[in-house]
């Protein structure tokens, strides 16, 4: 039987800016079969999406597929002219986008929006592409799915714009579904009910899918088969039971590696220690917009948060978006001063503002933020960027300062060339680690994390994880760990913290997280995060509707 | 594409530039070097009366005709380029620095001083540029100081808003938050933060009020109320030979093409201002 995709030694080559050809895909086959699954999995730039992409006929700006067939129900989509691959995309094919909320027109309805793919290809009346909407909204789970088309984009949440992205897609009756990282910007607790729909959508269409990810415990829920990328090239291919339990290649087991839950227990812990804390936090409010009468801020983002974090430990922070975790850092450091409530840093006050803060105390506490694209200027040399701290706190110069940045560089394992380089010419694990040599320019005591790993892949996380507790070890550092990712900070914390809607729901040690929550949302956030297993989407009972 | 191997190509340095930037770049730097060396090339001195004819046709000896007194057109246009291409740039430089600057520290420091300072010149951009020059002059009287002091002073709000509109999108990026947890003062922010990525679109702003500020200057100086005889701009040039537009007299056409040719140059090469190659596989 004819396979409903298959892919020939495709090429794709990209014409960089100096005119210069780059193969990015260098001969890659694979097939989908007739209502099958196939994930394309491998960390940034291994071209999954690029494949993803010429499955539509479709390259971005400045590439072009060079060589190879990619037939899709025995038509090839290469030789094809462009009216002619225009005609199959929404029909044939679709596209479910990373971000589906800059997928959308934010001032259409959203009814207006999904119905489009089947105005344009002039598939049903107006009417009848409604009432199949509806459908499609009740079969992926949506709330109210005879008035939500009704609503626009904003009126929506993110993991309910996904699920209309599906929908938006599935209109037209597709044989072959494209994912690409649906879920990736979703909260864990969101991203388990898209899943479960687009997995029940999936099963009831018989389409065939490729769902293109670089989370493989997501992917095992979905998927029959997973293709394993690296650097343009099919590194290993099977069903995924095989992939989980007996992958052959390097690069998988080092994705697979970078799952198993390290047990964390700092240094310092075994020395029972019952000093004074490093950090402590007292009844933290803090929030956004005009004071009110009652003198609390409009939108309260913090309630009464207190904290402590012991000298040489780490303290862990976990929530969805909107919890205030990132908040929590922000308030710490003075950037967003608190209303009330006091932070006390080694049992010495500090000033709510950070302007009103010494020198020295604005020394000991820094913070590390999440995207290092935006937290590193853009047109300052690595070296500039590292060299500064050094110079404004302990006014380094000249050579001294030079030294001091290569030693920072060779401390979070960069070569001493990239002193030279901008953030922009570097990848966003390196990145990342400049990010962190800048914090460390500093000498500080206390470092506040924020969601550092989350915008990296699985394998240079976990990099960066291994990295921050070897900097612990030697320059005995405490660190404030804010993540939404339960295994990172399982990796690295002693003492975790559950927020939700600015406040502290839940306080624990890293070592009771599985098993040991109490109360029902830490149970909900714990039990939510995707295992290797294949069967443990359909394990998981659905959301409770309380919360 | 081989030049020779010592050539400084825009490739070679880096750049990737179009071929209508090149010229347009060629045309500004022709008209630039005209201003610096121009009155040293002129083959009469600019006031002398050279023809007993007047609004004289192009002759191997005028070579772009003679203006209404009989002068040399082509003297008078090489030397009006040192005062139109001088002015404008003191004035745009007066105008973008100050600006730029203001709209910064606008950005940065916030509260009663951004709103103050934005108020303020915004007041002033709502006042008709040209009324506003007009009435000035009158005021103060033409020399070449007030002129570019003028210039400045006018096209200040509409940088300064440019500047603050680019530093605020800026000033919310991480790394400026960074700074600030680390204590940075404002001077720092301004300079080392901020400036470096706002740089390429003020050239880009820089370039275009350039241009408002060559034909605000030649309007002015058309009016009566810019450069005085016996020196000349362009602008002056155009409307003391106005009297020649209805015999097609190269004394009027020649200054007004200087100043089209200028004008647009500028515009087209900050419309395709070479970009930096980011090649990182390299």
């Amino acid at each position: 039987m004819q396979n409903l995709v298959e892919i020939r030694d495709l090429k794709v080559q990209a014409r960089s800016d100096a005119g210069r050809r780059i193969e990015i895909i260098k001969g890659v086959s694979f097939d989908i079969a007739e209502g099958e699954i196939v994930a394309l999995i491998g960390e940034s730039g291994s071209g999954k999406t690029t494949i993803a992409l010429t499955l539509m006929g479709h390259t971005r700006p400045g590439c072009t597929i060079t060589g190879g067939t990619v037939r899709l129900a025995g038509r090839d989509l290469v030789a094809m002219p462009e009216a002619g691959r225009q005609a199959l995309r929404g029909t044939e094919v679709a596209y479910v986008p990373q971000s589906a909320a800059a997928a959308f027109n934010p001032s259409q309805r959203l009814m207006d929006q999904v119905i489009e793919v089947a105005q344009i290809h002039k598939l049903m009346t107006p009417d009848a592409a409604r009432v199949k909407a509806v459908e499609l909204f009740r079969a992926l789970a949506l709330p109210e799915p005879e008035t939500i088309g009704q609503r626009y984009p904003h009126q929506v949440s993110g993991g309910q714009l996904q699920r209309l992205a599906a929908a938006m897609a599935l209109i037209g009756g597709p044989k072959l579904m494209i994912f690409d990282e649906p879920t990736t910007a979703l909260d864990v607790t969101t991203q388990i009910e898209v899943l479960r729909a687009f997995k029940s959508v999936m099963k009831l269409g018989g389409m065939g899918g490729v769902y293109v990810s670089h989370d493989l415990a997501v992917v095992a829920q979905i998927a029959d088969r997973i293709v394993v990328l690296k650097g343009g090239e099919v590194q290993e291919e099977g069903p995924v039971e095989q992939i989980l339990h007996r992958a052959a290649h390097p690069y998988t087991r080092e994705l697979l590696a970078a799952f198993e839950p390290v047990p964390y227990a700092s240094a310092s812990r075994l020395q029972a220690e019952t000093k004074r804390p490093i950090l402590e936090v007292r009844n933290l409010v803090a929030g956004y917009g005009p004071l009110g009468r009652d003198g609390r801020p409009l939108k309260v983002a913090l309630n009464s948060v207190s904290c402590r974090l012991e000298r040489g430990q780490n303290l862990g922070v976990i929530g969805e978006s909107g919890s205030g975790k990132s908040t929590l850092a922000r308030a710490i450091s003075g950037l967003l001063p608190p209303v009330s409530g006091k932070v006390l840093l080694d049992a010495h006050m500090l000033e709510p503002e950070a302007r009103a803060r010494t020198k020295d105390e604005l020394r000991r506490l820094q913070i590390v933020f999440q995207l290092a694209d935006t937290a590193l200027n853009p047109q300052r040399p690595v070296g500039d960027i590292v060299g500064r701290p050094l110079t404004f706190y302990h006014g380094q110069k000249g050579a001294a300062r030079e030294a001091r940045t290569d030693e920072l560089l060779d401390m979070v394992r960069l070569p001493r060339a990239m002193k030279h380089r901008l953030p922009g010419e570097l990848s966003g694990g390196q990145k990342q680690r400049v990010n962190l040599a800048r914090a460390l320019a500093a000498a500080p005591e206390v470092i506040l994390c924020d969601e550092i790993t989350s915008a990296l892949d699985t394998v240079v996380a976990a990099a960066v994880i291994e990295l921050l507790k070897e900097l612990q070890r030697e320059l005995h550092l405490s660190y404030v760990f804010i993540s939404h990712d339960l295994s990172t900070v399982q990796a690295i914390c002693d003492d975790v913290m559950v927020m939700l809607n600015g406040e502290v729901v839940e306080r624990l040690p890293a070592s009771r997280l599985q098993g040991g929550a109490q109360h029902p949302y830490s149970q909900l956030l714990f039990s939510s995060v995707p295992k290797l297993d294949p069967n443990w989407l359909d394990s998981v009972p659905p959301r409770a509707a309380a919360l | 594409m081989h030049t020779k191997a010592f050539w400084p190509t825009p490739r070679r340095l880096g750049y990737h530039m179009n071929w209508v930037g090149m010229i347009a770049a060629l045309v500004v730097c022709f008209w630039a070097l005209v201003a610096v060396i121009g009155p040293m090339l002129s083959p009469y001195p600019p006031g002398e009366i050279v023809d007993f004819d007047y609004y004289g046709p192009i002759s191997a000896k005028l070579w772009m005709g003679s203006d209404y007194l009989g002068r040399d057109i082509f003297s008078r246009v090489l030397m009006g380029a040192r005062y139109t291409v001088g002015i404008s740039l003191a004035a745009v430089c007066l105008a973008c620095i100050s600006g730029v600057v203001l709209g910064m520290t606008a950005a940065v420091v916030g509260g009663w001083l951004d709103t103050g300072l934005s108020r303020f010149l915004d007041a002033l951009n709502s006042i008709p540029s040209k009324l506003f020059g007009l009435v000035m002059v009158a005021a103060i009287g033409s020399s070449i100081p007030v002129l570019i002091v003028l210039l400045g002073v006018i096209y200040t709000p509409g940088a300064y808003r440019f500047a603050r509109a680019l530093a605020v999108n800026i000033n919310t990026m991480d790394f400026v938050t960074v700074a600030r947890a680390r204590g940075e003062r404002t001077g720092y922010l301004v300079t080392r933060e901020i400036l470096p990525n706002i740089t390429g679109p003020v050239l880009a702003d820089l370039g275009l009020r350039f241009v408002f500020i060559v034909l605000l200057l030649s309007g002015l100086s058309f009016l009566g109320l810019g450069v005085q005889p016996p020196n000349a701009d362009w602008g002056s040039l155009v409307r003391e030979n106005i009297g020649g537009l209805p015999f097609g007299a190269p004394a009027v056409l020649m200054p007004s093409l200087a100043i089209a040719s200028l004008t647009i140059s500028v515009n087209l090469l900050i419309d395709n201002l070479p970009v930096k190659i980011r090649d990182r596989s390299e």
